[in-house]
């Protein structure tokens, strides 16, 4: 019997190519496309133009027909409303800077997707990501970094458990991004050239606190005061959700020198201002933690902490200081840590753990 | 895979072959325009003559009362906008019920956004209008009620005639999408007091594509497309002649068997319930046991996914369906199942079966038992079954 595997579907390139790979390798492949947040009434707004939405799954479907694979749109918006949008308008609720990809990735794409396509008679699922799985020496399977240095995507998928990770493929991460547009070409998969896309996929607009408002309603805490590390009122702010630390643009503060958010306070509504100096943080704590390639921290480690997406990250020791925390130690300081984003924890370029930034 | 049962008739038909066959010359031989003035336009005129004078017998109603369109979600369309265009002078009050197709339902919202206000009707646990509310909702203002024949996922049967009465007495129009129940169920527009009526062709056995919207004479109705004279003005566009062929084989078929048919669907139908019934258990079949399409059978099974059961059945080889098959292919719960009461995890979990006369009861069995165990499968594996069996220990 072939082993089955249901390949997550976007209809880019990168998940087109991973399930050419698998069928390639002599497993069972069969397509989805994950339907997650477009619905009726905001593609009727959409007047003027086909939504996302379903032209992914017009290009997945597409792919699955030249590939002469079976391929099926699966609903998700349950879960992905109330796992990843509730949750991302909570966190800036509470004055965090919430990583929505993460919590999808964990939720939505992972248990959801695996639970349902186990459901269907599968046996793995399969995604496009630019990582690698590994069973480590000490038996447990972490996500390490892929053949291409450009694309690392083993940050967002920190969160995932064990149980997730033995019974998923990720086929692309074994070759360089380069390799793949090539790959895609040779089999002449019939997939768009499209761009990555950057913003968060359900506010195409990149208009986060619109987007807040428009869930959040009444529970959206209006404007109140910037204030100084001191205490000291210097201006009104729009509202906490408007803002995130680091944050240096858009403040509309005249103070002649250029100023940073440096906190947020929701209890108060108050959003801390500093200088340049007082965005950097020597240490951090962390809580909900999920250990990946190490079963359990004992005592310190060092180890390479990345703070957000992108950051290529930074030295430091990590010691548990508490049930579910753990601080880490930076030898340099790093700038704007930024609490509600995840810090992830690599060892030889594999995730060992990570958690969220308090 | 050549192996499938097909049981998903109230989304599509199979084309029969005789229509294949009456609609082939249309595309060969007398490919000419019915507006043409020689021959081979005038051939193509004939067939076109004949389809719409055979469909008008169908129904009780004048040749000159049947326009061709594309199917029946165009006539819906047709039949709601216009009206409201051509009667708004009269009032801008329609009602419908909450059950409709969505070629009815998302053309009420867009005829709301142009400041029309519909009214939904209630129905009752089986999918059956409550007349009471009906009445309660008719206002001074109301220009149309627009309710379905036969709903197109747990098959009901409305009481269409004692609708047609109460339009009449209080002089509203009455519009009927019977895209489920033409040709199935026999169908009298004076008699039901139907003013306008929508079918589509590829219901019964006729091509896709192809459908009619009656229109009682004397109603003020405005064109749908514009262009040449086509469908007297009102329709405009190359008649699809082949369609047109098409449908009306179709219909002469579907007419000619009616009976029949009727019968041995009902019993294929009765013979898949009884045996879901008895094997399956934590089911509910949804819809009236009585008033019910002679081909539909709509269950919900608890605590599992309609669609990992369908995707299942697909890798079956058998073709089901969880509700309406115009949704863009991902499923949410129909609004068919929440107005009739069911919660949320019921109407996730269902399964509509829409047998044809030509099926077999060795292909109910086959299907019922593939059910079965995709049924046991998914529920070992839901947590919300493993609680429920250890409650009720």
């Amino acid at each position: 019997m072939k082993n089955k595997v249901v390949v997550g579907m976007s209809g880019g390139v990168d998940s087109s190519v991973a399930a050419y790979l698998l069928k390639e390798q002599g497993y069972e492949v069969i397509g989805v496309t994950m339907q997650i947040w477009q619905d009726e009434k905001e593609l009727q707004k959409d007047e003027n133009g086909a939504c996302c939405g379903l032209l992914a799954v017009e290009d997945a479907r597409r792919v699955a027909q030249y590939l002469q694979i079976p391929y099926y749109v699966m609903n998700f918006k349950k879960e992905f409303k109330e796992k990843v949008m509730d949750y991302f308008v909570d966190e800036y609720l509470h004055g965090r800077t919430p990583n929505p990809c993460i919590a999808c990735n964990r939720y939505v794409k992972w248990e959801s997707l695996l639970q349902r396509s186990i459901g269907i008679g599968a046996d793995y699922i399969a995604t496009g990501h630019y990582a690698r799985i590994r069973q480590l020496a000490n038996g447990r399977y972490a996500v390490c970094k892929s053949a291409t240095d450009q694309k690392d995507q083993t940050y967002a998928l920190y969160n995932l458990t064990q149980y997730q990770l033995a019974h998923t493929l990720m086929p692309v991460g074994e070759y360089e991004k380069e390799e793949i547009r090539t790959l895609a070409k040779k089999a002449g998969l019939p997939v768009a050239q499209k761009p990555d896309s950057q913003e968060i996929c359900f506010i195409p607009d990149n208009d986060y606190a619109g987007f807040i408002d428009r869930e959040a309603g009444e529970r959206v805490p209006g404007p109140g005061n910037f204030v100084t590390s001191s205490g000291e009122v210097i201006g009104q702010h729009k509202g906490i959700t408007h803002y995130t630390v680091g944050q240096r643009k858009g403040l509309q503060l005249a103070m002649g020198h250029p100023v940073f958010v440096t906190r947020i306070h929701p209890d108060t509504n108050e959003v801390v201002i500093g200088e340049g100096e007082d965005v950097f943080s020597c240490e951090l704590f962390c809580d909900r933690i999920n250990y990946m390639g190490m079963e359990e921290l004992q005592g310190t480690k060092r180890v390479l902490a990345k703070i957000r997406y992108g950051h290529k990250g930074a030295y430091g020791v990590i010691e548990k200081v508490g049930e579910d925390r753990i601080r880490c130690r930076f030898e340099e300081s790093v700038r704007a840590v930024t609490p509600g984003q995840a810090v992830v924890f690599y060892e030889n370029e594999c995730v060992l753990g990570g958690g969220t930034i308090l | 895979m050549n192996d499938f049962i097909y049981l998903d008739n109230a989304a599509t038909t199979k084309t029969a072959p005789e229509v294949v066959e009456a609609m082939l010359p249309y595309f060969t031989i007398n490919y000419g325009n019915p507006s043409s003035i020689y021959s081979l336009g005038s051939t193509a005129q004939k067939a076109v003559m004949e389809s719409r004078e055979y469909i008008a017998s169908t129904i009780g109603a004048k040749s000159n009362e049947i326009y061709f369109t594309g199917g029946g979600s165009e006539s819906d369309n047709w039949a709601l906008i216009a009206t409201a265009e051509a009667y708004a002078s009269r009032g801008r009050h329609i009602i419908t019920s909450k059950i409709e197709h969505h070629a009815i339902l998302h053309t009420c919202e867009y005829l709301e956004k142009k400041g029309y206000e519909i009214t939904y009707i209630d129905v009752d646990e089986n999918g059956i209008i409550k007349l009471d509310d009906l009445k309660a909702a008719i206002r001074q203002d109301t220009i149309l009620i627009s309710i379905m024949f036969a709903n197109n996922e747990i098959g009901t049967i409305q009481p269409i005639k004692e609708i047609g009465q109460m339009a009449k007495a209080h002089d509203i129009l009455f519009h009927t999408d019977a895209v489920q129940a033409y040709a199935h169920l026999p169908i009298h527009v004076d008699e039901m007091n139907i003013d306008m009526l929508s079918a589509s062709g590829h219901k019964f056995q006729g091509p896709k594509g192809i459908g009619f919207l009656y229109i009682r004479t004397g109603i003020k109705i405005r064109s749908f497309l514009h262009g040449g004279q086509q469908e007297r003005g009102r329709r405009a566009g190359t008649e699809n002649v082949p369609g047109i062929v098409g449908i009306g084989k179709a219909a002469r078929l579907a007419f000619s068997h009616m009976e029949e048919r009727e019968k041995k669907e009902k019993e294929l139908r009765d013979y898949l319930i009884k045996k879901i019934e008895g094997e399956i258990p934590y089911c509910k079949l949804n819809g009236d046991k009585e008033k019910r399409l002679s081909n539909n059978v709509n269950y919900s099974f608890q605590f599992i996914e309609g669609e990992s059961l369908l995707i299942m059945l697909d890798r079956k080889g058998i073709c089901g369906s969880s509700g309406s098959a115009c949704t863009s292919g991902s499923l949410d719960p129909s609004h068919v199942l929440l107005a009739i009461g069911l919660p949320h995890e019921m109407a996730h979990g269902s399964l509509r079966l829409t047998v044809n006369w030509e099926n077999t009861l060795e292909e109910m069995d086959r299907a019922v038992e593939a059910i079965k165990g995709i049924v046991e499968r998914l529920r070992n594996m839901s947590p919300l079954y493993e609680d429920y069996i250890n409650k009720n220990k």
